[in-house]
C-alpha cells in the first residue's frame, strides 16, 4: 500500500519528518518498506515561457527559443521539438540540471548555436500522458491551466510533483489499513493527534433510483451487502490534477473521471467500487448469485472464462455481468458513449472471493481486498463519497436515492475491558485510563467495563488481540526484558547423540557434509537404473510442483549424492569425499503420513578413493557406533552398482548398510568421468544395533603369542569366511586376526589364492605356553582342512 | 715417585686435550688407567716405598686416577654433545615447505550455525524436537489458526501432496505436536526443513530451514520473550547486541512481532549489510495465540507462552557473508572447504 502524504494530511495534522514518520509508524505496527519524495531525482528544472521561436539556420528541424525564466534576461535554448508556440510555459532544465533517469544536462552548442539548457518532455520528468492528459508524450510538456505557470519556479511545485510516497507492508489481518483513512487513523494514534473525519454531502438531481435499478442478493452468506446508486448524463473526461496526482502517488494510473473516482474511493476508504453501464444491465436489475456450471463470461481483459457453481457473480436478468469482487465483464466498463452508470459498493465473503479468484487465475486489487474480509458497514460511506466526488468533478448527475441491500449481521463485537489481564499477559503495568485512551484513539469505545470493537476491525476476537493493540501503542520497546526463569533441564535424545557422533566421525574421516534438496525429478530413477517395477519408483508426489525437476520426494538419497558428485566433477574438482544425513520419504497411502527414514549417505571420487577406502569409513562409523558382529556379503544384482564391487553389511540378516562402486552406465548418466563410490548407512539401524556404552578392559599383563598362517583356497572364497572359521577354532585366546597378504600367481595353482594371516593370542591371567599357541594353530588348520582348505606349504 | 705420578697426570691431561673423538679418549684411558697402563705400572712399584711414604703416595695415586676419570668422562660428554649438535644440524629441514594438511572433512555452513543456535538454546534449557516434513494440513495450518481459504495461506505458497497432506511451510506445526504430547512447562526448539513454492534465486529456495521455538508455562509474558531472545542474540552476536521488536501479524501468535538485531557488522550505525538501517531482521515471534493453546489441550486461562521462528539460511548468509543462497545447496567442494 502506497500512501500519499498530501492525501494523508486530509485526515490528520502532522508535522514530522518523512524519516520519523516511517520509523514511528513501523514501531506502532504499520511497517514502512520505503519512502520516496516524488521528483527527488530531478534538479534545477524550472518553469519558463517561450518568448520567441526561430528556425535553426543549419537545421531543418531544430528551433532556437528565447525562454523567459522570470529573470531579467531570457535564455536561449535549442530544441528539436515541433509542438511549441510562443507563449507556452514549459519545463526548462537549466545548465547543470538532472532529468528523469539521472541524465545530466549542461549547456553547449547545437550545430554551432548556443543552448543553455533543455526543454523537457513528460518522459524527462518521469511522467506520462496519464498524469497530464492534455499534454503529448512525443513533444515538450506544455503546462496547462491545471499547473502553476509562474515563471522561474521549481517545476515540481508548478505541476504538483512534490508528494512523499510511503510504501507500507500491510499484514493480511488489517485490510482496513489498505486505505488512506485506515493508515491516517493509525498515524493519528501513533502521533497522538486527532483523526479528522470527513462529512460527505451529496445533493442529488432528483428522480428515484428505484425506478432505474433493482438489486437482489440470492446468496446472502456470500454477499453481505450490496449498495447501488445511479448517475446519469455521465460526462467522461480527465479528472482534475489533484486527483490524478494522488492516484499516481498511490501507484494507480489515472484513466478518466469515472474510473478514477472508483479507484480514488477504493484507496481512500479501502472499499472496492465498480461502475456498470446501465445499458448493458438487462432488466435494469442486479442479481448477486452463484454462477451456473459452465456459464461463461468475457471479463474486462477480453478473456472468456468458464464459471462454476462455487463462484459468485453479479448478473442481470439474463447473464453474468461481473465476477463478484474480482473483475467486471467486458460490457461493464465505461465507454465514450456511456450515459448512465451504476455504482456498486458491495461486500463479498472472503473465502468465496478467494476461491473464485484462484480458480479463474485472476488476482485483482479488489479480490485481494475482499478475501481478507471487508467491513460491510463501509459500503455506504464509500458509495456516498463516490457520489460526492461525481458532483464535485461534474462527472454526471446523481439520481436521488440509494439502493441498500444489506444482509450483514450488525452485531457489534464486544469484549470485557480487563486492563489487569493485559498487563499480566504482556508483562507491563499500564493504567486503565491509558489503556482506554489507546483503544479509543484507534476507534474502539470503552464504556462500563465493555470494549466495543469497531466494525472495521474484524481481526479483534480475544483479550490477546486487545493486548496487542495496547502493547504496540505503549511501545514494544518499553516492555521490559526479563530473563527466562524456572528450571532448565534440557537433555539430548539418543538420536541426537548418535547424529552428532556420525557427523564428527565422518568429518574426522575426511568427508565433508553436504545439503541437498529433498525433492528430485523422477527421471533420476532411470538414471540410477532402477527396474521399472521397483517400489522405490512410487513415492510422495507433489501435486503442484515448481517443475518436473523437483516434483517427487526422493525415495532414495543416492541420486542426490550422485548429482553433487557430478556437479563437482564437472566443475573440475579433482576429488570429493562427501556425506549427508538426510531423509528418504516412503509413501504410506493417503491416510497416513509417509515414513521419513534417516539415511547416512556417503560418496567419493578422485585420488585415493576406492571401494576399500569407502568400506574403511563405513566400518569406522560402525565401530564408533558400537555395531559389532556384522556380516559383509557381495551384492551382485543392484543395477546402480558394479556387480563385482558392491557389498552389503548385515546384522542378524538385516541390511544396515551397503556400498559399492557406481555402475559405469550410471556414471555415464550422471556425466561423471571418474570411478565413484557411494554407500549408505541406515541411521535407525545404528541406533538399534549400536551400543555407545563403553566398559574399560584392563590392559594386558601377560605377553601375547603371535603366529603366521597361510592357506590356499578357491579364488572366490571370501576372506571373511576364513577369518570366521579361524576365529571360531581358536576360541577365547584369540586377540586379533589380521590379513597381511593375498597372493594369486605362478606359485600356486590356477583359480586359487594364497591368504596369509597374522594371529595374535593372549590370555588375561597367564603367559600362553608354546603348546597352547601351537595347539590353537592346529585347531585352526584342522577346521579349515575340514572345509577343504589346505595350509600353504 | 711423587714426581713420576705428577708427570703421568700432566701427560695424560695433555693427551686428553688433544683427543677429538671418542676412540682417542678410549686410548687415553687404556694408556694411563688401564690394567697395563702407566698409572697401574707405577702403583705396582709401591712395595719399594717406606711405610710412611706408602699411604701418601697411595692417596695421591687414587686422587690422580679419580681426577683423570672425571676429566675423561667430562670430555666424553662434551664430545657426545658436539656430535649430537652436528647430527641435528644435518637434519635441518625447510620449515616453510607446505604441510599437505590433515584431510579433515568440513561441516556444512548450515550445520555450523544450526549447531551454534542449538547450543545456545540448550544452555537456556530448550530441548530439541523434530516433526515430519510431509505434514497434515491440520498441523501446518488449521491448528495454527489458519483455516482453509485464510489469506495468510497466500503468503506461504504451499506444495500439496493431497488435499490434506502437504510439505510443511514452516516449523510451527512442531509447536502443536509438542503441546499435544507434553504438558507444560515446555521449553523446546524444533529445527528442520520447510518448503515453499518459490523459484530458486539468490535469496529464495523452495527448501530452506527454520528453527521454531516454544515456551509455555504459567505466567509467561512478552517480557520473557524479549529477555529470552535478547539473550539469544547476545550469545550469537556478542554482548553489545540489542534487539528491536516491530509489531507484525502471524495468525498463531498474538501479539506478534518481527525481531531485528542491531547490525553485527556496523553495530547499528548503518552500513551496506543492514542497508543503512542499523538493524537486521532475524526472526519472528509472539505470544502463543490462546486459540492455538486450546487446540492443543492447553488451558489458556492457566498457561501462556511465546513462540518464535528463525530462518537459518538468513543467519548463515549473514554469518559468512554469502550473497547467493544457491551455493548452500550446490555443495561445490571449493565452497564447502572454506568452512
Amino acid at each position: 500500500m502506497n500512501l500519499s502524504k498530501k492525501w494523508l494530511l486530509d485526515f490528520v495534522d502532522l508535522d514530522v519528518s518523512d524519516k520519523k514518520f516511517a520509523d514511528e509508524m513501523t514501531l506502532s505496527g504499520s511497517k514502512v518498506e520505503a519512502f520516496e519524495v516524488e521528483g527527488n531525482e530531478l534538479s534545477n528544472i524550472i518553469t519558463g515561457r517561450i518568448d520567441s521561436l526561430e528556425r535553426h539556420p543549419d537545421s531543418d528541424h531544430m528551433w532556437i527559443c528565447l525562454v523567459n525564466i522570470g529573470r531579467e534576461e531570457p535564455i536561449q535554448i535549442v530544441t528539436g521539438a515541433q509542438n511549441l508556440k510562443v507563449g507556452d510555459v514549459v519545463p526548462v532544465a537549466m545548465d547543470n540540471s538532472v532529468v528523469h533517469g539521472g541524465k545530466h544536462i549542461v549547456k553547449g552548442k547545437l550545430r554551432g548555436v548556443e543552448s543553455n539548457g533543455m526543454l523537457c518532455s513528460l518522459g524527462e520528468l518521469g511522467l506520462t500522458a496519464h498524469d497530464f492528459p492534455n499534454a503529448i508524450e512525443d513533444g515538450i510538456f506544455v503546462l496547462g491551466d491545471d499547473c502553476d505557470r509562474t515563471l522561474g519556479i521549481d517545476i515540481r511545485e508548478a505541476i504538483g510533483l512534490n508528494d512523499t510516497v510511503t510504501e507500507f507492508e500491510i499484514t493480511s489481518n488489517r485490510p482496513d489499513c489498505l486505505s488512506i483513512m485506515g493508515l491516517a487513523r493509525e498515524a493519528a494514534a501513533t502521533f497522538n493527534v486527532p483523526f479528522k473525519t470527513h462529512e460527505v454531502k451529496v445533493n442529488g438531481c432528483g428522480g428515484d433510483v428505484n425506478e432505474l435499478l433493482s438489486v437482489d442478493i440470492l446468496n446472502p452468506e456470500r454477499c453481505y451487502r450490496y449498495c447501488g446508486a445511479v448517475v446519469k448524463n455521465v460526462r467522461v473526461k480527465p479528472s482534475p490534477r489533484w486527483m490524478r496526482e494522488r492516484l499516481r502517488a498511490c501507484g494507480v494510473r489515472p484513466i478518466n473521471n469515472i474510473v478514477d473516482i472508483t479507484n480514488y474511493v477504493m484507496l481512500e476508504y479501502g472499499q472496492p467500487m465498480h461502475a456498470f453501464d446501465l445499458r448493458f444491465l438487462n432488466g435494469n436489475s442486479v442479481i448477486v448469485r452463484t454462477a451456473k456450471n459452465g456459464e461463461k463470461i468475457t471479463t474486462l481483459d477480453g478473456i472468456e472464462r468458464e464459471l462454476s457453481d462455487d463462484m459468485l457473480v453479479i448478473a442481470d436478468a439474463d447473464k453474468p455481468v461481473a465476477v463478484a469482487g474480482v473483475m467486471g465483464g467486458e460490457y461493464s466498463g465505461i465507454m465514450d458513449d456511456t450515459n448512465t452508470i451504476v455504482f456498486e459498493s458491495a461486500c463479498f465473503n472472503g473465502p468465496t472471493t478467494r476461491i473464485t479468484a484462484k480458480k479463474l487465475g485472476m488476482r485483482t486489487e479488489a479480490s485481494g481486498r475482499y478475501e481478507k474480509e471487508l467491513d460491510p458497514q463501509n459500503c455506504m460511506p464509500a458509495l456516498l463519497r463516490a457520489l460526492e466526488l461525481v458532483e464535485k468533478l461534474d462527472a454526471g448527475d446523481v439520481v436521488s436515492g440509494i439502493i441498500d441491500c444489506d444482509k450483514s449481521q450488525k452485531v457489534n463485537r464486544t469484549l470485557p475491558f480487563e486492563p489487569q489481564w493485559v498487563n499480566d499477559f504482556i508483562g507491563i503495568s499500564v493504567s486503565a485510563d491509558e489503556q482506554k485512551r489507546i483503544l479509543e484513539s484507534i476507534g474502539f469505545t470503552v464504556e462500563n467495563g465493555i470494549i466495543t470493537v469497531p466494525s472495521f476491525r474484524n481481526d479483534i476476537e480475544h483479550q490477546a488481540d486487545i493486548s496487542e493493540e495496547i502493547a504496540r501503542f505503549y511501545g514494544y520497546q518499553n516492555i521490559p526484558n526479563r530473563k527466562l526463569g524456572g528450571v532448565a533441564n534440557a537433555k539430548h535424545t539418543p538420536e541426537q547423540n548418535m547424529e552428532k557422533l556420525v557427523s564428527t566421525t565422518l568429518l574426522g574421516c575426511g568427508l565433508s557434509e553436504i545439503a541437498t534438496f529433498s525433492f528430485i525429478s523422477p527421471k533420476h530413477y532411470d538414471k540410477i537404473r532402477l527396474p521399472k517395477d521397483d517400489p522405490k519408483r512410487s513415492g510422495v508426489v507433489i501435486s503442484n510442483p515448481l517443475g518436473e525437476d523437483t516434483s517427487v520426494m526422493r525415495t532414495t538419497v543416492i541420486p542426490s549424492m550422485l548429482d553433487v558428485l557430478s556437479r563437482n566433477y564437472n566443475n573440475r574438482n579433482a576429488a570429493a569425499s562427501l556425506f549427508e544425513i538426510s531423509n528418504e520419504y516412503i509413501w504410506k497411502g493417503t491416510e497416513q503420513l509417509p515414513d521419513e527414514n534417516v539415511k547416512v549417505t556417503l560418496g567419493m571420487y578422485g585420488e585415493g578413493c576406492d571401494f576399500f577406502k569407502l568400506k574403511a569409513v563405513i566400518e569406522e562409523l560402525l565401530y564408533v557406533a558400537g555395531v559389532s558382529d556384522y556380516d559383509v556379503a557381495a551384492v551382485t544384482d543392484d543395477p546402480t552398482f558394479h556387480p563385482g564391487r558392491t557389498a552389503e553389511i548385515t546384522v542378524d540378516g538385516t541390511r544396515i548398510a551397503y556400498l559399492g562402486e557406481i555402475h559405469p552406465a550410471v556414471l555415464e548418466n550422471y556425466e561423471i568421468g571418474a570411478k565413484a563410490y557411494v554407500g549408505q548407512v541406515d541411521f535407525a539401524s545404528l541406533l538399534k544395533y549400536g551400543d555407545l556404552k563403553r566398559v574399560y578392559k584392563p590392559l594386558p599383563r601377560f605377553p601375547a603369542s603371535s603366529r603366521d598362517l597361510a592357506f590356499v583356497c578357491d579364488i572366490d572364497l571370501p576372506v571373511m569366511t576364513l577369518e570366521k572359521a579361524i576365529s571360531k577354532a581358536i576360541g577365547r585366546i584369540l586377540e586379533e586376526i589380521s590379513l597381511f597378504d593375498v597372493y594369486v600367481g605362478s606359485q600356486i595353482p590356477d583359480k586359487m589364492k594364497s591368504v596369509a594371516f597374522n594371529i595374535r593370542m593372549r590370555a588375561a591371567d597367564r603367559t600362553l605356553t608354546d603348546e597352547e599357541a601351537d595347539g590353537a594353530m592346529k585347531r585352526a588348520i584342522k577346521a579349515l582342512g575340514e572345509m577343504g582348505i589346505e595350509l600353504r606349504s | 715417585m711423587k714426581e713420576q705420578l705428577e708427570a703421568i697426570r700432566k701427560s695424560a691431561i695433555e693427551e686428553l686435550e688433544k683427543a677429538a673423538a671418542l676412540q682417542d679418549l678410549d686410548s687415553v684411558r687404556i694408556r694411563f688407567l688401564g690394567k697395563k697402563g702407566e698409572l697401574t705400572a707405577i702403583l705396582k712399584q709401591m712395595g719399594r716405598l717406606t711405610a710412611e711414604e706408602r699411604p701418601v703416595i697411595g692417596q695421591l695415586a687414587n686422587e690422580i686416577r679419580a681426577d683423570l676419570e672425571d676429566r675423561i668422562s667430562e670430555k666424553v660428554d662434551a664430545i657426545k654433545e658436539r656430535m649430537l649438535e652436528e647430527k641435528l644440524r644435518e637434519e635441518k629441514i625447510d620449515v616453510t615447505l607446505p604441510s599437505g594438511r590433515v584431510p579433515l572433512g568440513h561441516k556444512h555452513p548450515l550445520s555450523i550455525v544450526l549447531d551454534e543456535v542449538k547450543d545456545i538454546f540448550f544452555g537456556m534449557g530448550f530441548n530439541v524436537a523434530s516433526g515430519p516434513e510431509v505434514e497434515w494440513d491440520y498441523y501446518n495450518f488449521e491448528a495454527l489458526n489458519i483455516p482453509k481459504n485464510h489469506p495468510a495461506r497466500d503468503t506461504q505458497d504451499t506444495f500439496y501432496i493431497t488435499e490434506n497432506m502437504l510439505l510443511r511451510t514452516q516449523t510451527s506445526p512442531c509447536q502443536i505436536r509438542v503441546m499435544e504430547k507434553q504438558a507444560p512447562p515446555i521449553r523446546v526448539i524444533a529445527p528442520g526443513r520447510v518448503y515453499r513454492s518459490d523459484a530458486v534465486d539468490a535469496t529464495h529456495s523452495p527448501i530452506f530451514h527454520q528453527i521454531e521455538g516454544l515456551v509455555v508455562d504459567k505466567g509467561i509474558t512478552m517480557a520473557d520473550l524479549k529477555g529470552c531472545l535478547e539473550d539469544f542474540a547476545k550469545s550469537l552476536y556478542g554482548e553489545d547486541t540489542k534487539i528491536r521488536l516491530r509489531p507484525h501479524h502471524f495468525p498463531f501468535t498474538e501479539p506478534s512481532c518481527e525481531i531485528d538485531v542491531s547490525c553485527f557488522n556496523c553495530g547499528g550505525k548503518g552500513c551496506p549489510m543492514c542497508k543503512g538501517e542499523g538493524w537486521i531482521e532475524i526472526l519472528g515471534g509472539g505470544m502463543v495465540h490462546p486459540k492455538v493453546l486450546k487446540n492443543c489441550g492447553v488451558d489458556p486461562d492457566v498457561y501462556s507462552g511465546f513462540a518464535f521462528g528463525i530462518g537459518l539460511e538468513r543467519l548463515v548468509m549473514f554469518r559468512f557473508n554469502i550473497d547467493d543462497m544457491r551455493l548452500l545447496y550446490e555443495n561445490d567442494v571449493r565452497f564447502l572447504n572454506q568452512f
